[in-house]
């Protein structure tokens, strides 16, 4: 087994967060992780991006060729990473802020609309956690509780967050499970 | 065993750094190996070592050149054209024989670049971009747990052969994060004497360490013959590198650090579609493992060299084999992260001889 997902969104939104929680979540599983961030001269509202490659054999390049899973937080990071999706892949998209149609029709789409559930929970900021638990309830790569322990483990020493963190990805969890 | 941790590349070079004994950082801001200092400026302040944030790259080389003198392990880092900056003392540290390690996470060059991963300093690194007749051990890890076992191997080898030695990474390798595992801390009481330390000569004969020969009995020349027999020493002793699927290939793939990462994914895929492929993959750069890529370079085969620049190790291949095989190249210069499927699509053509991707070697 050997899968790739690509998070993709602004500086802000917590995309390369996501990218430690699953890269965590899936270390505490056992799993081999490589978490390759992008950088460059990157600035507060520019783009951000991550691929973590999960395994169960020995992972070889940290950099994907195609992802299996995209994660796109913002339109521009759909335009620019929605063609590298493999084919029949998976891609992930914040319908709170993507209003574009999705160009491709072989892959499949979940749109979650992350800022609302976020604030019915407590507040908006815990938008990326909605999605990485809806993430995980649609890939089944990791349970609700190991999602839980990733995100502990990657926000080790910011316990004032742990509560709200943990109530989004239980919502995005049964958003995924109940349709809702 | 210690725990498994998730650990970026810089900050594990730094942890590794300071359980294989370092005691003393200097180093002049780049990116993209800040992190590397980042950590060691809180790192070595609790194993009560010394960090110093240098005003500039050439001071920094120099503050090593001080504190391995009086017997320290001692480490700086910097990114390309800052290595370029200390080349000077390094050759100082080659001519002195003092034992001390240089970390490149290389970006793309030439002259500023940018901050990308690239592996362009291939030849800065192993012909040495300072003056004289030396040689610098080159360390060229591949993923993130190497990473320790080269930085602890840097340090022996330093000491061993009273010689610097780098560790050849790039910008890419510095930022991902692997789940790793750190050895224990050594203990410094047990690191082999140095006997040429220059630590006050209270009760003893005193010491001297320079590298300005001027007399006129062939000094300077002896000692450049002394050092030369250290360089072959090391060259017959510390060859290092990994096959990897090579026996039954048809194809051996060369390539170095994170190059070498994404070929063998190239060839996991190009075996898939039946092309048997393997990688060859040099871990010391200099010495440069002639003699076994040779003895992979039978009849029959071909050789693929793959890298982050436009074509530096080539050449060492070129000398290892001569001939022999037919070597084809292929290259990526810095700015672009090359994926798995681009460097497929170079093997697949070597192997049809089409010519579409890469260019063939004329030796």
């Amino acid at each position: 087994m050997i899968t790739r997902t690509t998070f993709a969104g602004f500086g802000g939104q917590g995309v390369l967060v996501m990218g430690y929680v699953m890269s965590h979540g899936a270390l505490l599983k056992g799993l081999n992780v490589t978490y390759f961030p992008s950088y460059g001269a990157e600035m507060r509202g520019g783009t951000a991006n991550c691929t973590v490659t999960l395994s169960d054999a020995k992972i070889a390049s940290p950099v994907a060729s195609q992802p299996d899973t995209l994660v796109a937080m913002n339109g521009p990071s759909l335009e620019k990473f929605e063609n590298r999706v493999v084919e029949n892949g998976l891609v992930v998209l914040n319908a709170s802020l993507i209003e574009e149609d999705l160009s491709r029709k072989d892959v499949t789409l979940l749109t979650v609309p992350t800022a609302e559930l976020a604030r019915e929970v407590g507040s908006d900021r815990a938008a990326n956690m909605i999605m990485i638990g809806a993430l995980s309830a649609k890939t089944g790569l990791l349970s609700q509780e190991e999602t839980i322990k990733g995100m502990r483990a990657a926000l080790k020493g910011k316990d004032k967050f742990f509560e709200l963190n943990e109530k989004a990805i239980q919502r995005g969890f049964t958003f995924v499970n109940n349709g809702k | 065993m210690n725990e498994k941790v998730l650990m970026r590349g810089s900050d594990i070079i730094g942890e590794a750094s300071v359980r294989a004994g370092c005691r003393f950082y200097a180093g002049y801001p780049i990116t993209p190996q800040n992190e590397l200092p980042e950590y060691l400026s809180a790192r070595m302040v609790e194993v009560g070592g010394t960090f110093i944030q240098g005003e500039s790259e050439i001071a920094s080389i120099n503050m090593l050149i001080g504190a391995s003198a009086v017997g320290s392990r001692v480490m700086t880092s910097s990114s390309s054209p800052g290595i370029a900056l200390k080349q000077e003392g390094i050759s100082y540290m080659a001519g002195l024989e003092l034992p001390g390690v240089i970390v490149n996470m290389m970006r793309g060059g030439p002259g500023l670049g940018n901050i990308s991963p690239s592996a362009a300093d291939y030849f800065q690194s192993t012909r040495g971009g300072g003056n004289g007749d030396y040689r610098t051990p080159v360390l060229a890890p591949a993923g993130c747990q190497e990473l320790i076992e080269m930085t602890f191997l840097a340090f022996d080898l330093a000491d061993n052969y009273r010689n610097p030695v780098m560790i050849l990474g790039d910008g890419l390798m510095g930022q991902v994060m692997e789940p790793v595992v750190f050895p224990d801390f050594l203990d410094l009481n047990k690191l082999p004497q140095k006997d040429w330390a220059l630590t006050g000569c209270v009760d003893r004969e005193a010491r001297a360490i320079f590298s300005m020969y001027l007399g006129e009995k062939g000094e300077l020349c002896q000692h450049n013959l002394e050092l030369q027999e250290k360089y072959d020493r090391i060259t017959a002793q510390e060859q290092r590198w990994e096959t990897i699927m090579t026996d039954d290939a048809d194809l051996i793939v060369v390539a170095y650090g994170t190059a070498a990462r994404i070929a063998e994914s190239a060839i996991e895929e190009v075996r898939g579609q039946g092309l048997a492929a393997g990688l060859f993959r040099p871990i010391t750069l200099w010495p440069f493992p002639t003699a076994p890529l040779r003895e992979l370079a039978q009849k029959g085969r071909k050789i693929a060299v793959f890298e982050l620049c436009l074509g530096q190790m080539v050449e060492d291949v070129i000398l290892s084999v001569g001939e022999r095989v037919e070597i084809s190249f292929h290259g990526v210069p810095g700015g672009v992260i090359p994926t798995p499927a681009e460097v497929a699509e170079f093997l697949n053509s070597v192997a049809k001889g089409d010519g579409k991707v890469g260019r063939r070697i004329e030796v």
